[in-house]
């Protein structure tokens, strides 16, 4: 099509443009069968768009398209979703959407449409540019995680938490530290616990004992256990690794998470909800 | 059960004249309870994974060690057929296929294609595997390699692949870009490959073909929401026999009114990317269905039950069509597929012998069904902290608590997108009456993004953010009360990432139970209290572990990512 816009920027008189488009279209279309070929194998590969011809789809679907099947090609009034149909995902230049726009489907409620066939393959242009994904993060909606109570959130937190935290110690300014609502709620709930956490809060490791005999016993940082070794590191940094047969000898972990993790199955999302809300307020 | 015995003897007979070779797989011994060889995914029919071989047993396992390891190099980028040591003789051949230009092919240690998880087939002394667009033969009584196929992709989700599917001297692959590849088993030359799906519409393929007389039972995968189907394919030329769709395509299916709209119930996913087990007696193959779509924000489904996804369901292979169903996840609302391996098992149920289908699905619970029938018998919770739920209703099926479908603010849902299982198969024991899987108690927050149900698609919508694990578990589950016989905590074990949940199990006539372990470990377990009999540190079991008969001595097989590696008594 790059080539059809060169002539037509040159002094060709409309009615040779015209007909230059359309074998040019007739040629890119003679190759159909081609990609329908190639279509039939599976080759998930539109047509590289050009951004002028994308434009011009775009007004047209705009006004013919946009009220059934939506702005964003993923329905609308009483129109399918063309991002995910079949027969968009299997087309490459129009060669397909052709004969539905040109025959329309009296069935289904879709009118025909009375298009040249450049302007089809420009509507086609239009309709490639959706990335058709599960995951489109255009669509999310701003997160909106502070809909709880701060003052039942105090409360909760003065229940369940206030034994090992206080916000005017250790969690002091916590609401400044940690800005956001969402990642403030993943941290409180399971600090260091991953992917949307903050990684502002310092999780202490945990620890192991280990007690070979009344005389012998050895404690550090854990590195690793399974059921047939376990392995600590020393305070000045000694690696230690012992066999495991049974309860020989006592291995004792010591998790500085486990209180968080026993409340996981204690909480309501209300709960949650809440205590986010009032820790949010602790700047 | 005899007259279909003698049936696919003279099939076998008339069509593959190569099994004179004597190398060949005889369909009829896919009918046999697993014993010497391990012919199909899960060894025989039923997914038992039981085997009836007792030469490994409690008393001898101490004196268990390493007979071979082979190792397999993936790819297009190498020569000697993809394994080292090939000896004097030389390396084996690579044969190369497939539609592609191989840009796209994956090598090296990092990659899915050196990564082994298919279920390995041994037969008359050769073993058959294979990772995505990778296959390999070996030799069962050291693991040197026979051949490897490698086939030039196009694309399409490399996740892993289940195995081979193996008729006579045929296999089956499945490759990720959507095709069923034949090989030749002697020579690992093609036959034939057939188009099972367009990639353009984001279809791709793990599963293990499923080879059941003149049949040939394919399922895909695809996380966008193009229409999810069971096809059935002839094992001599490919051509396509029937197809079952999960959802209703016509307005005159009985299970629309399940659904919003023909357009919803089209797009509604249920996707059959794990094997189903076959009852030979019936002609059913019972297979667990997919997730529906849009997987979150899921207004656009309607209220219904969204069948038949999330469901066990029955269909006959002779005519592709459904014969029962049961939904063990209705209208699920966190892609907790229910593709896990069912289990079909012959015991006593209420004091009469029953004919029964057992299933742990993803969503944490636990179901015992009359295979003949699909009627409900049992209910129970593998994970004890799942709540998502309200209970479980006059038809054994849990009702959801649209409260734990998702919240702008966040919900805490267990368990994990991951789930409380996933696809990694189960095993059941006879001798102890229990159904072996590998579980986690975790948890996460899940916070809806996409608020409009217009235009909603596939796995999109929401933003699930780990809160933590209660532990991970080899758990023993009672199939007459659907209660936790015991379990064994894996200590200290992080929660499972992605589908990788847990591992594959095997329990013999020998007394043993053994799967891998989250620090890397093959384990030996004993299978009616969970106490350790034996190990050996792997590094990472990726694959299921397996036993074979040959010579008289019997092995246990299991892959460890790019390795295989056998024992045998010392």
């Amino acid at each position: 099509m790059s080539s059809a816009m060169r002539f037509h920027s040159t002094h060709i008189s409309l009615p040779v443009t015209i007909a230059l488009v359309a074998l040019i279209v007739g040629q890119a279309w003679a190759q159909a069968p081609t990609r329908a070929r190639a279509n039939e194998a599976g080759i998930a590969q539109a047509a590289v768009s050009d951004p002028v011809q994308v434009e011009r789809g775009k007004a047209l679907y705009g006004v013919r398209c946009t009220f059934c099947h939506g702005a964003d090609a993923r329905g609308g009034e009483g129109g399918p979703n063309l991002v995910r149909s079949g027969l968009v995902l299997n087309d490459i230049r129009g060669e397909l959407i052709a004969p539905v726009l040109q025959n329309g489907r009296p069935d289904l409620g879709m009118p025909k449409f009375d298009l040249t066939a450049a302007q089809i393959s420009d509507v086609a242009a239009f309709l490639h540019t959706f990335r058709a994904a599960g995951r489109d993060p255009a669509r999310n909606a701003p997160p909106n995680v502070l809909v709880g109570d701060a003052k039942a959130g105090e409360v909760y937190f003065r229940a369940k938490c206030g034994s090992c935290h206080s916000v005017t110690g250790d969690l002091k300014g916590l609401g400044s530290k940690i800005a956001d609502p969402k990642a403030l709620q993943q941290t409180w709930l399971m600090p260091g616990g991953g992917r949307g956490a903050s990684t502002l809060i310092n999780v202490p490791p945990k620890t192991v004992t280990v007690t070979v005999s009344a005389a012998q016993k050895f404690e550090g940082r854990l590195d690793r256990i399974d059921d047939f070794t376990v392995t600590l590191v020393e305070a000045d940094g000694t690696s230690r690794t012992f066999v495991r047969n049974g309860s020989t000898p006592a291995v004792e972990v010591h998790d500085p998470l486990r209180p968080h993790k026993d409340l996981l199955p204690v909480y309501t999302d209300k709960d949650i909800h809440n205590v986010t809300a009032y820790l949010a307020t602790i700047k | 059960m005899k007259n279909f015995k003698e049936v696919l003897l003279v099939t076998v007979l008339v069509l593959t004249p190569e099994l004179a070779t004597g190398q060949g797989l005889d369909p009829a011994d896919l009918l046999k309870p697993l014993s010497d060889s391990w012919p199909t995914y899960s060894g025989d029919y039923s997914s038992k994974r039981y085997s009836a071989l007792t030469q490994i047993n409690q008393s001898n396992i101490k004196n268990l060690g390493l007979v071979w390891t082979s190792r397999i190099t993936a790819g297009l980028n190498n020569t000697g057929g993809g394994g080292r040591g090939g000896g004097a003789n030389g390396a084996a051949p690579t044969i190369i296929g497939g539609e592609g230009t191989g840009e796209l092919n994956e090598s090296g240690p990092n990659s899915r294609s050196s990564r082994i998880v298919s279920s390995i087939l041994e037969v008359n002394g050769k073993l058959y595997f294979s990772t995505p667009d990778n296959a390999w033969a070996a030799d069962a009584r050291d693991g040197h390699i026979l051949w490897h196929y490698v086939w030039k992709t196009k694309g399409g989700t490399h996740t892993g692949n289940r195995g081979l599917g193996m008729s006579g001297n045929r296999l089956y692959l499945e490759t990720p870009d959507n095709y069923l590849v034949c090989l030749d088993a002697i020579t690992g030359k093609e036959h034939w490959h057939k188009m099972l799906a367009p990639l353009s519409q984001q279809y791709f393929s793990t599963n293990s073909p499923i080879v059941i007389g003149n049949h040939v039972m394919v399922g895909l995968g695809n996380d966008l929401d193009s229409p999810a189907f069971l096809t059935s394919y002839d094992p001599e030329t490919g051509e396509i026999q029937w197809r079952w769709y999960a959802t209703p395509q016509e307005a005159s299916d009985p299970a629309l009114k399940t659904w919003a709209n023909l357009t919803a119930a089209k797009f509604g996913g249920g996707h059959m990317w794990i094997p189903g087990s076959y009852d030979p007696e019936t002609h059913l193959y019972i297979i667990g269905t997919g997730n529906p779509t849009p997987a979150y924000t899921s207004k656009s489904r309607g209220e219904g039950d969204n069948l038949y996804t999330c469901s066990l369901v029955a269909i006959n292979v002779d005519t592709g069509k459904l014969a029962w169903y049961f939904q063990t996840s209705p209208h699920d609302t966190h892609d907790w597929d229910s593709t896990q391996t069912p289990v079909l098992v012959d015991a006593p149920f209420n004091g009469r012998q029953r004919k029964l289908v057992i299933t742990a699905t993803r969503n944490g619970f636990f179901y015992t069904l009359d295979r003949v029938t699909g009627e409900h018998l049992v209910t129970g919770k593998f994970s004890p902290t799942a709540n998502w739920d309200q209970g479980v209703d006059n038809r054994g099926q849990p009702v959801r608590n649209p409260a734990k479908d998702f919240d702008i603010a966040g919900a805490l849902v267990s368990p994990t997108n991951a789930g409380a299982t996933n696809w990694m198969p189960p095993t059941f024991s006879p001798d102890t009456g229990l159904f072996y899987v590998t579980t986690q108690d975790s948890y996460a927050m899940y916070y809806l993004m996409d608020t409009d149900p217009r235009g909603s698609m596939g796995l999109g919508g929401k933003d699930e953010q780990a809160a933590g694990s209660l532990g991970t578990f080899l758990t023993a589950m009672d199939y007459k009360t659907g209660k936790i016989a015991w379990r064994h905590q894996y200590p200290e074990a992080g929660a499972w990432g992605g589908t990788n949940v847990g591992h594959a199990l095997l329990s013999t006539a020998g007394k043993l139970l053994m799967g891998g372990d989250p620090g890397g470990n093959l384990v030996a377990y004993d299978p009616a209290t969970g106490a350790i009999l034996w190990h050996v540190h792997l590094g990472d079991v990726s694959g299921p572990p397996q036993t074979y008969m040959l010579d008289g001595k019997q092995y246990i097989l299991v892959s460890a990512v790019d390795s295989l590696y056998a024992f045998a008594l010392n």
